[in-house]
């Protein structure tokens, strides 16, 4: 135990705020999507992640918005177990024929008002897959989509900064 | 052996007798020469049979203590290439079939290889082969989007198919159900309840103990081998690293290696040593995510933070480094598409050093923490048979004492030249899988170590040369997850016109299915973690 609090002691709180990364324009969508969040979704924003076909790589990346560097919870930004429970739907993946139905079902099963957020470059435009006799391409082409986080995979940096506009706006 | 050495069909098709003394040759020094007798297809000495021949054939490779290590089949004209890879002592042999036009059956494996009955029902699915005595004629790869007497693999079938406008889900799959009031069937996903991939699984429980798991997989299969044809070296490259995307070094490196070996193209010294450096960066980072996910899945949250942060500042050196956090696309066809900076040359080994000491810092907090041990020590045993039965590969293997492992056992440039030794345990657990890649993550750091010290200044690609027509070959590669096996065949004109990447998680997902009988079904994400196969990589 002492060997535990002593790491806890000498590691202390590394969460970052996001001014120092790269773009002074994230701290001021930091502050604006708080009050955002805190403004029209009683401070807490629900997020359903659905993999529709993904290679896993961009799972990996919106996974690390959790850890404390990015933290991404500060904001009032939750991950959920159940669509019923989310206010986006952030999909990555070309959509594939085999996850349309699983898809779809979870598109209905998340309340209005929603917003589905396509993630990566398959999700945005198909990428490497396209559309073929096992993938449907695009989430566009399968659920109407609210905004595009590009990238192969987005970083999580991206993937902030793709959350913020959405909601900002 | 001299009696049977010329005892080769009219039609160049091995005998049988023959066949057997190709298989005693594995594992011996006799190999080398049976190879230059028969010929080879990279690593791999190459054993044509005729059709007929096909289940004896297994069954001699599976009384000689073969490990069935891949199978696919390739349309060709009218006719059919079926092949198996088969390993021993870390030589290869790859058994290989021709059907003539018009005959769509074979013997099956899977009575003499448990593991191969699932990648046989992908073969039948995806080309339409019949695998005679097959034990279990469902459906595998292909749920609703094309029709049972459609076969996306066939050279009539168009890329783009004849999809429904919407697939229907899959809702007719024959699960193994069981009767009683006492039995509870659950079933989980498609979609699950956190940041992964998809897949169902269908539990039969007694209380909280599980009697039965069957995993139904398929959900994310995009067409990546059909999609493979027509591609150009570069684009396969692409492809391949997209196969499962926590993998991309180790299947971009599979496939490369595989259109190096058809080519006829050796990379350059200064690009295998930089493959190396990335599959093992590949290699911490994947652990370290795990080891931070199996501790959250405890609700040891400090292991959680901690690790998760490790692989944070791992992932930003990538980028730092080499341009990109997972290294996609960073191995190519002929070599490397970026070099080692001298920022990176200067700075790896402290960070390195840094990661090593914190590793040394946590790993007896983790023995310490008794709410963390107690979850993770007989959790999920994975008995050594089944091991062998499926022929398991990576960590779920070598937590169970069988020391499987491309780098130790068939030592590809340059890991010819770097004497890795496999990490074993013999428990099977959880804790036994965990504390692989622990000791894995110092293995790893220790060979980065070692590619930064012998690194010498160098071209990084060697010039493209266009492969002969039907040209073909084999790569081998020890991803995170366990040996990679990808075959590749060219057409006249450069393109591809057959890949198939084998991912390690086709052997250890079954696998998953028989540990955790008898588990409680709160401890599932706690196994399933433990093992953590790629649907991705599974579905193609």
């Amino acid at each position: 135990m002492n060997k535990l609090l002593g790491k806890i002691a000498r590691v202390g709180i590394v969460t970052e705020t996001f001014k120092p990364l790269t773009d002074p324009e994230l701290d001021r969508l930091g502050t604006e999507l708080k009050a955002v969040i805190d403004g029209r979704f009683a401070g807490s924003l629900a997020i359903r992640q659905v993999d529709a076909g993904s290679c896993n790589a961009c799972e990996l990346e919106i996974a690390a918005l959790g850890n404390p560097f990015y933290d991404i919870e500060r904001y009032g930004v939750h991950f959920v177990a159940s669509p019923r429970h989310a206010d986006v739907l952030m999909v990555t993946g070309p959509v594939s024929r085999h996850m349309q139905a699983a898809l779809q079902a979870t598109w209905e099963a998340t309340p209005e008002p929603k917003w589905v957020v396509a993630v990566g470059s398959c999700a945005a435009d198909g990428g490497e897959f396209g559309v073929n006799y096992a993938s449907c391409g695009a989430v566009g082409n399968v659920l109407p989509v609210d905004a595009v986080i590009p990238g192969c995979p987005p970083t999580p940096t991206d993937l902030v900064r793709g959350l913020l506009s959405l909601i900002s706006r | 052996m001299t009696a049977t050495r010329t005892a080769v069909k009219e039609d160049g098709f091995m005998v049988i007798d023959r066949l057997t003394a190709s298989l005693q040759s594995l594992g011996t020094p006799e190999f080398g020469n049976e190879k230059a007798q028969a010929g080879a297809v990279g690593p791999a000495l190459l054993c044509p049979v005729i059709p007929e021949d096909w289940g004896v054939a297994a069954e001699a490779a599976a009384a000689q203590g073969c490990r069935w290590a891949a199978g696919w089949g390739e349309a060709r004209g009218e006719s059919w290439v079926v092949n198996a890879l088969l390993e021993k002592s870390g030589d290869y042999l790859l058994l290989r079939t021709v059907l003539p036009p018009g005959r769509t059956g074979l013997p099956s494996h899977t009575p003499h290889f448990p593991g191969a009955a699932r990648p046989e029902r992908h073969t039948r699915d995806l080309l339409g082969l019949k695998f005679t005595g097959h034990p279990d004629d469902r459906r595998w790869v292909r749920h609703q989007a094309w029709g049972e007497r459609e076969f996306p693999l066939r050279p009539d079938f168009p890329l783009s198919g004849q999809p429904p406008a919407v697939t229907a889900p899959d809702r007719s799959y024959g699960f193994a159900s069981a009767h009683g009031p006492e039995v509870n069937e659950i079933p989980v996903g498609p979609v699950h309840a956190g940041i992964i991939e998809p897949g169902h699984f269908r539990f039969l429980a007694l209380g909280e103990t599980v009697l039965n798991l069957e995993e139904r997989l398929g959900y994310v299969h995009k067409g990546i081998e059909k999609l493979a044809e027509g591609r150009d070296p570069e684009g396969l490259a692409r492809l391949a690293g997209r196969v499962s995307g926590d993998t991309t070094v180790g299947h971009a490196w599979a496939a490369c290696q595989a259109m190096e070996c058809a080519a006829g193209v050796a990379p350059p010294e200064r690009a295998l040593w930089l493959r190396a450096i990335f599959i093992e960066r590949e290699r911490v980072a994947n652990h370290l995510n795990d080891i931070g996910a199996i501790c959250n899945d405890t609700a040891f949250a400090f292991g959680h933070y901690q690790f998760s942060r490790l692989r944070e500042l791992w992932l930003r050196d990538n980028l730092r480094w080499f341009g990109h956090r997972l290294l996609m696309d960073r191995i190519v066809p002929g070599g490397v598409a970026v070099d080692l900076p001298a920022e990176a040359t200067s700075a790896m080994p402290g960070a390195m050093a840094a990661l090593r000491s914190e590793l040394e810092e946590l790993k007896p907090i983790l023995d310490e923490s008794t709410i963390f041990q107690d979850r993770v020590v007989g959790a999920g045993v994975l008995p050594e048979r089944i091991v062998r039965e499926l022929g398991c590969l990576g960590y779920v293997a070598r937590a169970c004492g069988i020391g499987r492992d491309v780098r130790e056992r068939a030592p590809h440039a340059p890991y010819d030249r770097l004497g890795v030794k496999a990490v074993t345990r013999s428990d099977g657990d959880v804790a036994a899988r965990l504390y692989v890649r622990y000791e894995e993550l110092f293995a790893s750091l220790d060979i980065i170590d070692q590619c930064l010290q012998r690194i010498e200044p160098g071209p990084l690609r060697t010039a493209w040369r266009t492969p002969p027509a039907n040209a073909e070959g084999l790569g081998l590669v020890e991803g995170w997850r366990g040996e990679i096996a990808t075959h590749v065949r060219f057409d006249g004109s450069g393109s591809i016109v057959r890949f198939f990447p084998r991912d390690p998680s086709v052997f250890n997902w079954p696998a998953l299915e028989k540990l955790i009988l008898g588990n409680i079904v709160p401890d599932f994400p706690l196994c399933n973690k433990s093992v953590n196969g790629s649907y991705s990589g599974h579905d193609l």
